[in-house]
């Protein structure tokens, strides 16, 4: 996923709409919207992120699962199977992106990009909501790709690189 | 100037990380114990030729450990939050998590705790046993292999001893558990607290001397593995610094040093080297003031690593 931050208005619009398609429960939330603001009055800048589960290519929550719960599945997507997680939490502590939250149900629950949407060739639900068409999504492995594209066309970051997790979601600058 | 704004509000997480609480401490601390009680069981095994020659505290020691040890599996179970899949621990073994090869471990251990309690338990718990063949089959089958059995003993006992530091080691997102000194403190901390449990039930006095001796030595591993944690921490990343500032100056400042470091590891190492020296009165708040230290210890390295930054937005509790 790659996200510009140029773009983006901090509209909270895919926060919405990851928990209208996601039904997450209240009070929880599979993505959100954080702000940065850098610098000293008047010289001030702001950077918005959207942010969730990184789908890192290393990613510890995965490796530290005692289950198999957790994994890597076709696509790079990492997701949590509910009926093997047990709630042991220890790929919560783990995630250097406290991306995960225990849901009420007991499971560990997460972003997945929208697995079945895109199973079913659509976006994820985030990415198709987005109003100033900040969000694209695809395989960052095809050159031919938009995201490949736009992750070779600009400056890029990424959340926390010396977590070494190898994180998947790249935010342009 | 940096100020960060987070728009998100997910329980357990926010605003900072408390998923493990007091039964996940209390496990960590009957693990190590149970760690010690098998190297003490093992070590007094090696040391002496027969049942005969058992310190009668080990003896309860070695029934003690397989109910202390269930009883920290049922702290487990009480953490779980999706309890009927708790089976699932025992379907997959996978090799890069430290919870998946605890689980085995524990499985493991049982049994050879089980061959010990038989083997050493006193008569009056043992009698009523070994009238059960298959028992009593295990009985003898300990007591044939008793070098084996009391090698294993001391095996299994540093595995889990370690193990139980490994686990929250193996967190690297949450940088204060982030140490390898954490696996030998956690082990120099179950050790210390098997010794004063036994000098506590122990009534012969040259034995409990013994352990008492034993307890310091582990008391002292401890303060140089606490001096090995932080030097690691301080001569670390700027993360791992904040992270250990939690106890220097920040709000786990008083329960560390004064709980666990003050009451729980330097007044009993004074009050054990002068009692030895017959200067105080061999007392059961010595050794009870260890295993209050040791419950200390893994309450407040648990809190302390989910707590939550100190100063700004920026959540200390992880690498972010």
């Amino acid at each position: 996923m790659v996200i510009d931050t140029v773009r983006c208005v901090g509209c909270n619009a895919c926060v919405v709409a990851c928990k209208t398609e996601n039904d997450t429960p209240e009070g929880f939330a599979r993505d959100w919207i954080r702000h940065v603001v850098r610098g000293t009055f008047p010289d001030l800048h702001r950077e918005i992120y959207s942010e969730r589960c990184n789908h890192c290519d290393n990613p510890p929550s995965v490796y530290n699962c005692p289950t198999g719960a957790s994994r890597i599945v076709e696509g790079g997507l990492v997701v949590v199977d509910r009926s093997r997680c047990t709630g042991c939490k220890a790929c919560v502590a783990s995630c250097p992106y406290n991306a995960r939250y225990v849901h009420p149900d007991g499971y560990v629950d997460k972003c997945t990009f929208c697995a079945h949407r895109v199973r079913r060739g659509l976006l994820p639900a985030c990415v198709d909501s987005c109003p100033t068409g900040a969000m694209s999504f695809g395989d960052i492995d095809d050159p031919e790709s938009e995201v490949s594209r736009l992750v070779s066309s600009r400056k890029v970051h990424v959340n926390n690189p010396a977590s070494g997790c190898d994180p998947q979601v790249y935010y342009l600058m | 100037m940096e100020e960060t704004l987070v728009f998100r509000t997910n329980e357990g997480i926010d605003p900072h990380l408390h998923i493990w609480g007091w039964d996940v401490a209390v496990y960590l601390f009957l693990g190590g114990l149970v760690a010690g009680l098998l190297f003490f069981t093992g070590l007094t095994m090696r040391r002496s030729e027969g049942r005969a020659g058992m310190p009668a505290s080990v003896r309860w020691g070695a029934v003690a450990a397989p109910v202390l040890l269930g009883l920290g599996m049922l702290m487990l179970f009480v953490d779980l939050t999706y309890k009927v899949h708790v089976w699932r621990f025992y379907t997959a073994f996978r090799w890069t998590s430290p919870m998946s090869w605890g689980s085995w471990i524990l499985v493991l251990v049982f049994p050879l705790m089980g061959v010990v309690a038989l083997v050493l338990a006193p008569e009056v718990v043992r009698a009523p046993l070994l009238r059960l063949a298959p028992l009593a089959w295990l009985a003898s089958l300990g007591r044939r292999w008793w070098s084996v059995v009391a090698s294993l003993s001391i095996f299994s006992g540093v595995a889990l001893g370690i193990y139980t530091g490994v686990l929250l080691g193996a967190s690297v997102a949450r940088p204060l558990w982030s140490s390898a000194a954490l696996g030998p403190l956690f082990l120099a901390s179950g050790i210390s607290g098997a010794a004063a449990l036994l000098a506590l039930i122990e009534k012969d006095h040259a034995i409990r001397s013994w352990f008492t001796r034993a307890d310091m030595w582990a008391l002292g591993a401890e303060i140089v593995l606490i001096g090995a944690f932080f030097v690691g921490h301080a001569t670390s990343t700027r993360c791992h610094l904040e992270a250990v500032e939690l106890f220097l100056g920040g709000p786990y400042t008083g329960p560390f040093w004064g709980i666990v470091v003050v009451l729980g590891v330097g007044l009993p190492f004074v009050l054990e080297w002068l009692e030895l020296r017959g200067r105080v009165i061999a007392s059961a708040a010595i050794p009870l003031l260890v295993l209050v230290g040791g419950i200390a210890l893994r309450y407040v390295i648990l809190a302390a690593g989910q707590a939550a930054g100190v100063g700004g937005d920026a959540p200390l509790n992880t690498f972010f």
